[in-house]
């Protein structure tokens, strides 16, 4: 899923502090699972928001909506009747929800209530950790299922450097190093002798270096 | 002219619900102030309940459940407790100050120590005076308590939460 | 001859090689490298002058050695993957080529956490290996990463890599070693050794593959100035590995920094015991005054001149 945690409240009551009337709305996709802009968060938020502006004795409103997913225009269309009664929209989708809200209705300020950082999956439960950088070039069936490119902390193809130490990576112990992952676990395929191939400098242009990229399936467009 | 504070107090049918009957029937007095939703166990109080209880007008909320490594539902207490905390720091946060929140232990047979609590937290709400909210919010707010918490109460206070 | 360097005439010639180490400054004072370079002359076959290190903004590792050619100290340029793309390191590199540059160190780098500029965009577009083979391939093939041919003048360098024998997993560390190799490491300087017994182990697995013939082997090492810095070594740095007892002979010693300087000096004289070490790497950043006194201690000094046609008779035997 896309991980995506909430902003500090201090920034997004600067956000909407300009507006009067607030839509804030939520997705049921990704952000629901890692719990950071489903219904229930933003039922909080809202809430925390109306509370804080009642202590500062600001008037304004907050409508709350959310939807199946923000990423799809059809979803989408199912918030005009509430954005047409407010003046802002804060979003707690993913950077692509905030994104096609806004191009579906570009009349209206919409604005980011999360901080979408990775594509991951909860470790255990309330920890969520990154496990792909969506680089365009899949290598997991040659580094036994763990991917060095999002989990390696120097992107490298031939590791592990020399600060790995106990399985952990040099930036801090809290992280695992990923090349030691792609030791053990091809330790247990019996794959270890691949690990003495030198694996070629990366071809970055699918990941985002050659500019935004575009899936076109020509037997699905109209 | 003394402030007389609404404190919310979210306690859990297996023990903190049965220490207030058992308060009740023990004759111990404690301040009518406090209103009790009872809730099946505290691990059922979600951020939101806290919440909604001072968007409601509440001035303290307590949430009161069974000792640690009692929880009828085994570990309920914990996640509340958790909660609380966490609310805590939203209200000192927003301004509303989390020493307005707090989490209680205690057992059924605990009647003396559930009306020393609501002394306790109604003393402390009093000391600090009433809500800080400048602007009435409970008309334009809807309330997300009702579906989900039951009103029954234990002898006198009575709750509409 | 690779590149012809003096370290590589040494190296190819047979003779125990010594390297230095030279930090630039943090700020645009040459004076500071010429006063570094003065206490290493003579006293190296080569300096190492470090590219950033430890993520900390430093007058670059290019300039510096600009600045210590002429000063008769033979620099080895650091390079690392951190800062530059492929293209900011060959075009660098060529012009380290241009001026006449002849060694050149291929580093990951430390990650820019470490750093004064935490905030900055690792850049990691190749890691080690990867750049060493770009290196190689620069100067034998005549190519650049992309593939296109070096018209002109091929930038001939001697290629080291640094390895640490001491990082995680440990049996894996030779086979490493074995990549940067057929990457086109010509030596190797590895971290810091004060763990003798398990770097021995380690040069017994780079010997059983034959590792050791293929490219010349330079244990790091280097004197620790105060008690405090051998109990941060040991317990704050990842991949170092600095036993008890190294830590009980110093705070048992009267004068820690003397100390320090004969343990540094014992630590190579079990090195160079070790068949397939091929010389040291003297490693005393911000300290550089203990390194005559490490390479004299050692009987390391006087350092040999040797003639390009010497190395060549030797390395052709
Ligand atoms: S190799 Fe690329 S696509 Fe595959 S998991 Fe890693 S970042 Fe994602
Ligand atoms: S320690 Fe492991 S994960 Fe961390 S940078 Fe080095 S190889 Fe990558």
């Amino acid at each position: 899923m896309i991980i995506a945690e909430q902003k500090p409240l201090k920034e997004i009551r600067e956000m909407i502090a300009p507006y009067k009337k607030v839509l804030v709305v939520g997705c049921g996709t990704c952000v629901t699972v890692c719990l950071s802009g489903g219904e229930k968060e933003v039922g909080v938020l809202a809430s925390t928001l109306r509370l804080a502006d009642a202590v500062d004795g600001n008037e304004r409103e907050f409508v709350e909506q959310t939807i199946t997913r923000q990423c799809e225009d059809e979803f989408i269309e199912q918030l005009r009747g509430n954005v047409e009664k407010v003046d802002a929209v804060l979003s707690l989708g993913c950077g692509v929800g905030v994104q096609d809200i806004a191009a579906i209705f570009p009349e209206i300020p919409v604005l980011p209530g999360l901080n979408t950082t990775s594509f991951g999956r909860p470790s255990e439960q309330g920890v969520w950790v990154e496990e792909c950088a969506g680089c365009g070039d899949c290598i997991l069936d040659e580094t036994g299922g763990i991917c060095p490119i999002a989990r390696c902390a120097k992107n490298l193809l031939n590791g592990p450097c020399g600060g790995s130490h106990g399985g952990k990576c040099e930036i801090s112990d809290d992280t695992p190093c990923a090349w030691a992952l792609v030791y053990e676990r091809l330790g247990r395929l019996g794959k270890l002798k691949t690990l003495e191939e030198i694996k070629p400098a990366k071809n970055w242009s699918t990941a985002g270096h050659g500019g935004p990229r575009k899936m076109v399936r020509e037997d699905l467009r109209k | 002219m003394s402030f007389e504070p609404k404190i919310i107090a979210f306690c859990c049918h297996y023990c903190a619900f049965a220490a207030a009957d058992l308060a009740g029937s023990m004759r111990l007095s404690y301040p009518s102030n406090v209103k009790i939703v009872k809730i099946p166990c505290t691990g059922r109080v979600d951020v939101i309940h806290l919440l909604k209880a001072f968007e409601k007008g509440a001035d303290g909320v307590y949430v009161a459940g069974c000792l640690e490594g009692n929880c009828h539902y085994i570990e309920g207490n914990i996640w509340a407790k958790k909660r609380v905390k966490s609310v805590k720091k939203l209200l000192d946060d927003i301004g509303i100050g989390g020493e307005r929140l707090e989490m209680y232990n205690m057992s059924a047979a605990m009647g003396q120590r559930f009306a020393e609590v609501a002394n306790e937290m109604t003393e402390r709400i009093r000391q600090l005076g009433p809500s800080p909210l400048k602007r009435n919010l409970s008309d334009e707010s809807n309330d997300g308590c009702e579906e989900t918490c039951s009103t029954e109460t234990p002898e006198r206070s009575t709750v509409e939460v | 001859m690779k590149s012809g360097s003096n370290l590589e005439r040494v190296l190819q010639s047979g003779n125990f090689a010594v390297t230095g180490e030279l930090g630039p400054p943090k700020s645009a004072d040459p004076e500071v490298i010429r006063k570094k370079a003065g206490i290493l002359k003579g006293h190296v076959d080569a300096a190492n002058i470090t590219d950033n290190q430890t993520a900390v903004v430093r007058l670059s590792s290019i300039a510096a050695g600009a600045i210590v050619m002429p000063l008769a100290v033979e620099p080895i340029i650091q390079m690392t993957c951190r800062d530059r793309n492929r293209i900011a390191i060959q075009s660098d590199l060529l012009g380290a080529a241009a001026l006449g540059m002849k060694n050149l160190l291929c580093l990951t780098g430390d990650h820019q956490k470490f750093g004064n500029h935490p905030q900055s965009k690792g850049v990691f577009d190749l890691d080690s290996i990867n750049l060493l083979k770009m290196v190689r391939d620069m100067r034998d093939e005549k190519k650049f990463q992309c593939g296109d041919e070096i018209t002109g003048k091929e930038p001939r360098l001697f290629v080291g890599a640094a390895e640490n024998p001491f990082a995680d997993p440990f049996e894996f560390r030779a086979l490493r070693l074995g990549k940067k190799i057929a990457a086109g490491a010509d030596f190797i300087q590895t971290q810091l050794v004060y763990n003798v017994p398990k770097f021995a182990k380690w040069m017994e697995m780079v010997r059983e593959l034959g590792l050791h013939e293929k490219c010349k082997i330079l244990a790091g090492v280097g004197p620790i100035k105060s008690l405090g810095a051998a109990r941060y070594m040991a317990t704050k740095v990842p991949g170092l590995d600095v036993p008890d007892e190294i830590v009980a002979r110093l705070k048992g010693a009267e004068n820690v920094k003397a100390e320090g300087i004969k343990l540094c000096i014992d630590i190579i004289q079990q090195v160079r015991e070790i068949k397939g070490v091929a010389g040291v790497h003297i490693m005393a950043i911000e300290w550089e005054e203990a390194v005559p006194e490490i390479a004299e201690g050692a009987g390391l000094l006087p350092r040999p001149q040797i003639a390009a046609s010497e190395a060549n008779m030797v390395a052709a035997e």
